[in-house]
């Protein structure tokens, strides 16, 4: 693996290219609690609601793969990603990103990672060049190194450069998002947590996304994790999918091994099919869109 | 070694940075607020030239007077530290960057770094142009005061206050709605007990064992000691010694709350709410 990072210097690089898995998770499960409204008075609180958003969750990813996490929503996705990205901590089991602990080595992980969220996440009045650098910098990148890659980033990404000074809140939503995948190239993740970034973007956009991410993995070795709700995004770039519904994972496998369980064909079978077979759910587009 | 702490300046001036572009991108915003401190500041100001009229009897106006500015400037300047420090989580949470930030790979005391550098920078410049503005309407003399000794109060004071100001950043991370809240009522609280304007003696006996645990208190009280009376710097070290005790304490316990806060929020889930 080549590791032409320009802050290496904080990352262990001799630990990084001998670990054998990009990311490992055992036993992971999450669970949130919220309390009902009920009376203002103490004794008389509404009742405790536990939701199981993530109930014993296993898997292993090899560096420079892309994994795919295809659920509905409340499946437990975003979870998932807020655990690797160290935004929370699990209840049960353990995760692991390039063999440091997201908990213990909070720190490591936070190195290697980098992520894009369903909304893109901005200070709206900035421009995207004044959000990148200062996203840039808590990267401990210099403003001239920082400046310079920013510009070749939001070149490559197609954004034009009347857009560069404006504030966030004046591009479209499609724009927006690519500034968000913007930021995340920009500190050269090794793990890249894709949280359904094509969401709400026309197919234009989408498939420059899409692009992107193949040309990231092929030029930076990167390690994606994608969830999405788009059954055709996860079969056309994912090298292997994990169903997850109600917070378990259901079936993990290559988008034509999924297909083989559920049909002697995989090539008439689509991931639709897979998810309702698998399931026993019909896969509902509107709660998708 | 010194990668990494090169790698946390770096890291802690993205606050500042950020922080002064938003400043101009909401311009506006700072002067409607300039406008509106330098109105108050002259109002109050203006109430202590008019004591002999509402009070009709002698009184020294100017004493008064430069009693009011010192309290309404002083006060301007900590509140400014101890909000700009205070919006760390709350104004992230309104843009929904607050996870973005708290995933990047910094510590925490760089974060706060960041946001205290900025907080001091906005705090005295805004300050310093009111007071330049205020000097203007009023015929004031600081012949006697001790600059260097107000200087230290001021110093040690601001301690205080940002480890307030750290505390108070934390309730919008453990209650997302309220949290706001809740700083602004703090916020009060102090303004109404620390005798910016008054000398605590006017409050009610058990208002007056309030104000005695508010830093401010003392910050206004050696400050007007040094500026209106010349109070020589060794009389006042005890306070400044004091004052700089209650900052680090201050401090640590606002450290140290942050993150009980964050881990807390990472357990609960609560980092993804905005507003």
């Amino acid at each position: 693996m080549v590791l032409t990072r320009s802050y290496n210097t904080v990352r262990d690089v001799a630990h990084l290219t001998t670990v054998p898995w990009a990311v490992e998770v055992k036993r992971l499960s999450k669970v949130f609690r919220s309390r009902r409204r009920g009376s203002v008075l103490p004794l008389r609180q509404g009742e405790t609601e536990f939701i199981y958003a993530l109930r014993d969750v296993s898997f292993r990813i090899r560096p420079g793969e892309i994994f795919g996490v295809l659920g509905p929503n409340g499946s437990g996705k975003s979870t998932l990603i807020r655990v690797l990205s160290t935004l929370i901590i699990p209840d049960a089991g353990w995760a692991r990103v390039f063999g440091y602990d997201v908990v213990r080595g909070e720190m490591q992980v936070k190195r290697l990672i980098n992520r894009v969220s369903v909304e893109a996440s901005f200070f709206k009045k900035l421009s995207p060049v004044e959000n990148l650098l200062y996203g840039a910098r808590l990267y401990g990148l210099s403003g001239k190194e920082a400046k310079a890659r920013i510009y070749q980033i939001l070149r490559r990404l197609g954004i034009r450069e009347s857009a560069y000074e404006h504030p966030m809140e004046e591009m479209s939503r499609g724009m927006q998002q690519k500034v968000a995948i913007a930021r995340a190239f920009l500190s050269e993740p090794m793990l890249l947590l894709l949280d359904e970034p094509t969401t709400g973007l026309d197919p234009r956009s989408k498939r420059e996304v899409q692009e992107l991410v193949l040309e990231l993995r092929a030029t930076h070795h990167v390690t994606v994790i994608l969830t999405t709700h788009d059954m055709m995004e996860a079969d056309a770039l994912c090298d292997r999918v994990a169903i997850l519904d109600e917070g378990r994972i259901v079936a993990l496998d290559t988008p034509t091994g999924l297909k083989a369980r559920v049909a002697p064909d995989p090539a008439r079978v689509s991931m639709d099919d897979v998810f309702m077979a698998l399931t026993g759910k019909p896969w509902d587009d509107e709660e998708a869109a | 070694m010194l990668d990494t702490i090169r790698f946390e300046i770096r890291a802690s001036y993205a606050f500042v940075e950020r922080n002064i572009n938003l400043f101009k991108r909401y311009m506006g915003w700072e002067v409607v607020w300039f406008a509106y401190s330098l109105a108050t500041t002259l109002s109050v100001a203006y109430i202590g030239k008019a004591m002999e009229y509402i009070g009709n009897a002698r009184v020294d106006t100017n004493y008064v007077v430069l009693y009011l500015i010192i309290g309404t400037l002083i006060w301007r300047f900590l509140a400014f530290l101890f909000h700009d420090i205070s919006e760390m989580v709350q104004w992230e949470r309104w843009e929904g960057t607050i996870e973005y930030t708290l995933m990047a790979p910094i510590h925490r005391i760089t974060h706060m770094l960041g946001q205290t550098m900025f907080a001091l920078i906005h705090g005295t410049v805004f300050t310093l142009a009111i007071a330049g503005v205020t000097v203007l309407f009023f015929d004031l003399s600081l012949e006697r005061a001790n600059l260097l000794a107000a200087f230290l109060v001021l110093l040690a004071g601001s301690l205080s206050f940002i480890g307030m100001g750290i505390t108070a950043s934390v309730l919008p991370l453990l209650f997302p709605e309220r949290g706001v809240q809740m700083t602004n009522v703090a916020e009060a609280v102090l303004l109404l007990f620390s005798g910016i304007y008054y000398p605590i003696q006017v409050l009610p006996r058990w208002m007056q064992v309030l104000a005695r645990l508010s830093p401010a208190t003392y910050v206004l009280s050696a400050m007007r000691a040094a500026l209106l009376e010349g109070v020589d710097t060794a009389t006042l070290l005890p306070t400044v010694e004091g004052l700089l005790g209650a900052g680090i304490a201050l401090i640590a316990v606002g450290v140290w709350a942050f993150r009980r806060a964050e881990l807390y929020a990472k357990r609960t889930g609560k980092l993804k709410r905005n507003g």
